[in-house]
């Protein structure tokens, strides 16, 4: 690996300021370190290296003529295949859309290209954001950089491993039930899912539409902060998106302490069933944090028991109702059945047999039961009521504390075909921490707090709903505190990448 | 079964379900302009397509205008409501569902006044008003007729998806009897000619921006519990609306005769037959999974604007014929005329222009009409309300009797000229000139001796007599009243 | 598992159907499992779900959003179709529709 690609965003753009090194170069860097090691990850679908050395120059060319640019300008990024692209092909991972080139921008997109961060490419994912593993990919699996037997984690498995893989600095990558912190989890990397519509989804093909969020990927905290930072704010083609005025991210990650900090573990995700590594690591974060001065708290939040239940209804509901459009009438795949009439009902039924993956059927197939005449009061009726009871014992817990935090998932990352073996509750099961933050809209992180046997570990933190800058108030020290205890975990995969 | 026997064995319940496009500059749920012409597909923005990643926001004059139709209906306006999804397949709705409300509409429980053309009035109970969007449109190509059935495919326009509609719901409406078809017809137009006055839409059924889909069921008496509805579609006319009505009534009266049961189910009317044929058949397509738009938050329009907009509502047709009833004093039937003769506006504007109501109703009536009549037009086509008024006018000042002020109508209406103008070029005042009339009326008093005798006796309706030489001799000019007082002086009575 | 959640490959049948997702009769027994499976688990929710407690369909409580009536960026009927499987006239060309919406 060049210098290059084992700097943080933060350091590059410190590098590209001070004139250290151009945008070009360090794109090319991690163009050729995509180029090298794809076979190994498979972290992209598409690899968009011209226009991403187009928008490098173009950076550097403004930087030269001394204008003024953004923090992040020419540190490149990469974009998970949900992210609508202009001009540049956006699959969701699926058959369906596999040659779909979008007429039109996300706000995320424009953001990014505003700011002039070069886009390495689109990452791999499960399809339409359905999976754990990224295993439900029409592309090929990914595979977890620290080792390639097992999965980097899902949906936004491609967008993590890539950081993970040292091939891009910054990911972007989706949110809804824990599809970007699991896999920072599994990987090592830092992931946030910021409060529910603080990052505009126009332009984000939908899941779930009341739990998707967009969210910043990185190797540091502070890296994820500054993108977070980036791409959040209001946006007027989403009547989801939050008027909030959107800021001091990355300066409380650098400069807060965890001293007179309430962190509180919240009972029912506190490890009771968990692989004994995570456990093991997550403990011994948490005596970090009180080595470095703050309180550790014991909060209650019963509700969450139902949690993943409410998850399992509420999404397929609204999956079910968002897939609908791809019928094979105005984009995407169009499939004529094999035998019979071609009508458009029977288009419509072949096209989506043919481009639907099983879990996204499976899902489709769920919802449209759980909204049907007679069954919506104890389905999807039920389920948004568990939305307010969690919603209710969160504004509790934080009344008594300043975050919560619990292990980001209950093991480190699974072997491949884990799924094959299980039924579909036991998979579904990994999501039992993450899943809560979507329901009630908080936002959450996950950094790393260690290894269980040679995987990554990861500790996840929560915040009130609009107050995205607590999670960088502790996770920025606590990052530091583990950090000089025990190293950076990324630090011995960089080791045994570099040995290759 | 014939409809005359249907309509007396059965006691038929309505329903009816008007969609009607709004006139506002953009669709409902994106910045396309909803507008008419453009080519195909140049309306559209990804959210109209319903693109990946695309999403819907509202539009702020949609939800006032859908406030206004509440309030004109006389409905509660919602203090909280929200969209929600009604999940089907057709290549015309790109989302495969369309953001519709369900549970909680913006409007509830109102009613409409419908006058019938003999002046009964019927209320109409409406549910509910509530906010939608239009789908795209497809065009049948190949097969005989171009119409679904039989078609090799389709061609689908999305400039019409995301147009925004307000979708009203009636309650059953019961006790119609006989003239159910006839009130269904009426209580359609009666609602076209609301949106016109609140202008939220052109409201012209022929180019489809106010739709009906009317249900009807039977049942044996008022007392009875409500019979199996079917609900017939792509009634695009008042009359078909009525054909419509009629022909369900004789249909489901004939099933029923014969012991057989009305499938609840869509129908399709048609136009050349005025018969209705079965739709789709009772399929999946009635379960649509309504829940909560996600994508949209709930809207809750404060009382303070609810208030503004129903201060700035116009008065309604119904209303205003209630005043101007009352102001004008004219009897029903006479309000009911001017209705059905379409002069209510005429007459309300020659009295803004100074002429008493009676009068006006006079002349509009009258003679007017039967000008119009005999040049088949309108009568608001062959003279202005500011002429009639002028008409009046120089009658009251003694300048014109009736029968001279026909005379003037008729130059007007000829397009020669203001009425003083007409007066004065065909020389038709009233004669002033105490000469000529002296003149006549000796005249007369010395070719009628007999009818003299009579006056001088005391019998005073005998001046009559005289007054027909006296007008002729003066060509209608004359004052009556100055020559009967001529008369009387000459005689000396 | 209850009684009740038990779905039959038939219940699958007719949910393909309302989502128009042709199956194979193994893939209706087998999403048959699943979902007895699921929503045997699911159903749960029922036990604290109670009349008192509100629904909560959208995390953040925003409402009133809206926008002003003007014309905006569209897209040209060439974008439109771009990716159309079929068009003909400028018009998104879709198999014949049966009589069934």
């Amino acid at each position: 690996m060049t210098e290059l690609t084992n700097k943080s965003a933060l350091e590059l753009a410190a590098g590209l300021k001070s004139g250290e090194f151009s945008s070009v170069d360090v794109t090319q860097a991690h163009l050729d370190r995509i180029a090298s090691t794809e076979d190994d990850f498979n972290s992209f679908i598409t690899v968009t290296d011209e226009l991403a050395l187009e928008t490098a120059k173009a950076v550097d060319a403004k930087r030269s003529a001394g204008e003024d640019l953004h923090t992040l300008a020419g540190v490149p990024v990469a974009l998970k295949d949900l992210v609508v692209t202009e001009g540049t092909r956006t699959t969701a991972g699926s058959k369906m859309l596999e040659n779909w080139v979008p007429p039109y921008e996300s706000t995320v997109h424009n953001k990014v290209k505003a700011a002039g961060l070069p886009v390495l490419g689109k990452t791999n994912l499960d399809e339409f954001a359905m999976g754990s593993t990224t295993e439900h990919s029409a592309f090929g699996n990914t595979r977890n950089p620290w080792n390639l037997d097992h999965v980097p984690g899902g949906s936004s498995g491609g967008a993590a491993a890539a950081l993970a893989g040292f091939q891009a600095p910054l990911s972007v990558g989706t949110d809804t039930g824990g599809s970007v912190r699991q896999p920072a989890a599994f990987t090592g990397t830092v992931g946030v899912k910021p409060t529910y519509g603080s990052i505009s989804r126009f332009g984000i093909i939908a899941m779930a539409s009341s739990l998707d969020q967009v969210g910043p990927m990185g190797r540091s905290v502070a890296d994820a902060a500054a993108l977070h930072e980036l791409l959040a704010g209001h946006d007027p083609l989403d009547s989801t998106s939050l008027p909030d005025e959107v800021g001091g991210f990355l300066n409380a990650a650098q400069t807060s302490e965890l001293k007179g900090k309430k962190l509180g573990v919240i009972k029912q995700l506190a490890g009771e069933g968990y692989q004994d590594g995570v456990r093991t690591a997550f403990t011994a974060a948490l005596e970090t944090a009180a080595a470095a001065g703050a309180e550790i708290v014991e909060v209650d939040c019963p509700s969450i028991s139902y949690a993943l239940d409410a998850y399992y209804l509420i999404m397929p509901s609204e999956v079910s109702s968002n897939l609908a459009r791809y019928d094979g009438m105005r984009y995407g795949l169009r499939v004529e059945p094999e035998s019979g009439p071609v009508t458009a009902e029977t288009v419509m039924s072949a096209t989506r047999a043919a481009g639907f993956g099983d879990e996204v059927k499976r899902r489709i197939i769920l919802g449209t039961y759980a909204l049907s005449a007679g069954y919506y009061d104890a389905y999807y009726g039920s389920a948004q009521k568990i939305r307010t009871l969690v919603q209710n014992d969160f504004a509790k817990a934080f009344a008594a504390c300043d975050v919560l935090v619990s292990p980001t998932t209950p093991t480190t990352a699974l072997k491949f075909g884990a799924e094959k073996a299980a039924d579909p509750m036991a998979l579904y099961l990994g999501d039992v921490a993450t899943i809560p933050a979507n329901l009630a809209g908080i936002p959450g992180l996950s950094l790393p707090a260690g290894l269980a046997e040679g995987l990554p570990v990861g500790f996840q933190i929560l915040a009130p709903a609009r107050e995205d800058v607590k999670l960088y108030e502790v996770a920025g020290p606590l990052e530091a505190a583990l950090e000089s205890a025990g190293g950076r975990v990324l630090d011995t995969l960089a080791e045994g990448l570099n040995a290759k | 079964m014939k409809y005359e026997d249907a309509i007396k064995k059965y006691d038929p319940v309505i329903g009816i379900e008007v969609h009607v496009e709004l006139g506002t500059a953009t669709k409902m749920f994106d910045a396309a302009p909803n507008t008419f012409g453009g080519g195909p597909n140049t309306n559209v923005t990804p959210t109209s397509l319903g693109l990946p990643g695309s999403l819907p926001v509202v539009n702020e004059k949609g939800v006032e205008y859908a406030i206004k139709i509440g309030l004109a209906l006389g409905c509660e306006i919602a203090e909280t409501c929200r969209f929600a999804r009604k999940n089907y397949f057709y290549p015309d709705v790109p989302k495969d569902f369309q953001t519709s409300q369900s549970d909680e509409p913006i409007a509830a429980e109102g009613q409409v006044e419908v006058e019938l053309e003999d002046g009964t009035i019927v209320t109409v109970p409406v549910e509910r008003a509530h906010m939608e969007e239009d789908a795209g449109k497809n065009t049948h190509v190949g097969g005989a007729t171009g119409r679904i059935q039989g078609a090799d495919h389709s061609l689908v326009d999305y400039n019409r998806a995301g147009v925004p509609l307000v979708e009203i719901v009636t309650h059953p409406i019961t006790g119609t009897g006989e003239r159910a078809a006839e009130v269904a017809a009426a209580y359609v137009r009666t609602l076209r000619d609301i949106f016109r006055a609140l202008d939220v839409s052109e409201a012209r059924m022929e180019q489809g921006n106010v739709r009906a889909d009317v249900n009807v069921s039977l049942r044996e008496s008022p007392e009875a519990p409500l019979g199996t509805r079917t609900e017939t579609k792509n009634v695009n006319s008042f009359r078909s609306i009525e054909r419509a009505v009629r022909f369900e009534i004789a249909r489901q009266a004939t099933l029923l005769e014969a012991g057989e049961k009305v499938v609840q189910e869509t129908r399709h009317f048609h136009e050349e037959t005025g018969e209705t044929s079965s739709g789709r058949p009772k399929s999946d397509a009635d379960d649509y999974r309504y829940f909560p738009e996600p994508d949209l938050v709930p809207l809750q329009p404060s009382r303070e604007w609810v208030d503004q907009l129903r201060a700035s509502l116009p008065e309604l047709p119904a209303q205003k014929r209630r005043r101007l009833l009352g102001e004008w004093k004219f009897s029903d039937l006479e309000m009911r005329d001017i209705v059905n003769a379409g002069l209510l506006e005429a007459i309300e504007d020659t009295v803004t222009a100074g002429a008493k109501p009676a009068a006006a109703r006079k002349w509009w009536t009258g003679e007017v009409a039967r000008l119009a009549n005999q040049e088949d037009k309108r009568p608001t086509e062959i003279v202005t309300p500011a002429q009639v008024a002028g008409l009046v006018d120089l009658i009251n000042e003694g300048k014109l009797n009736d029968k001279l002020a026909k005379d003037v109508l008729t130059g007007v209406s000829a397009g020669e000229g203001e009425p003083a103008e007409v007066m004065k070029a065909r020389d038709l005042e009233i004669v002033e000139d105490t000469g000529a009339l002296e003149a006549a009326v000796e005249e007369a008093i010395a070719a009628n001796p007999d009818v003299v005798e009579k006056i001088k006796g005391g019998k005073m309706q005998a001046i009559g007599a005289l007054m027909g030489p006296i007008m002729k001799a003066t060509r209608g000019q004359a004052d009556a009243g100055k020559a009967k007082d001529l008369i009387l002086a000459k005689l000396g009575v | 598992m209850t009684e009740s959640s038990a779905i039959t490959p038939e219940q699958v049948e007719h949910l393909a159907s309302l989502s128009r997702i042709a199956m194979s009769e193994d893939e209706l027994k087998s999403l048959a499992g699943d979902l007895s499976t699921i929503l045997g688990n699911v159903a749960r929710v029922n036990e604290v779900a109670g009349d008192d407690v509100p629904a909560t369909s959208h995390p953040i409580p925003l409402t009133n959003v809206m926008r002003a009536d003007v014309v905006g960026e569209t897209l040209s009927s060439e974008q439109a179709l771009a990716s159309a499987p079929a068009a003909e006239d400028d018009k998104f060309l879709v198999p014949q529709i049966l009589g069934e919406e």
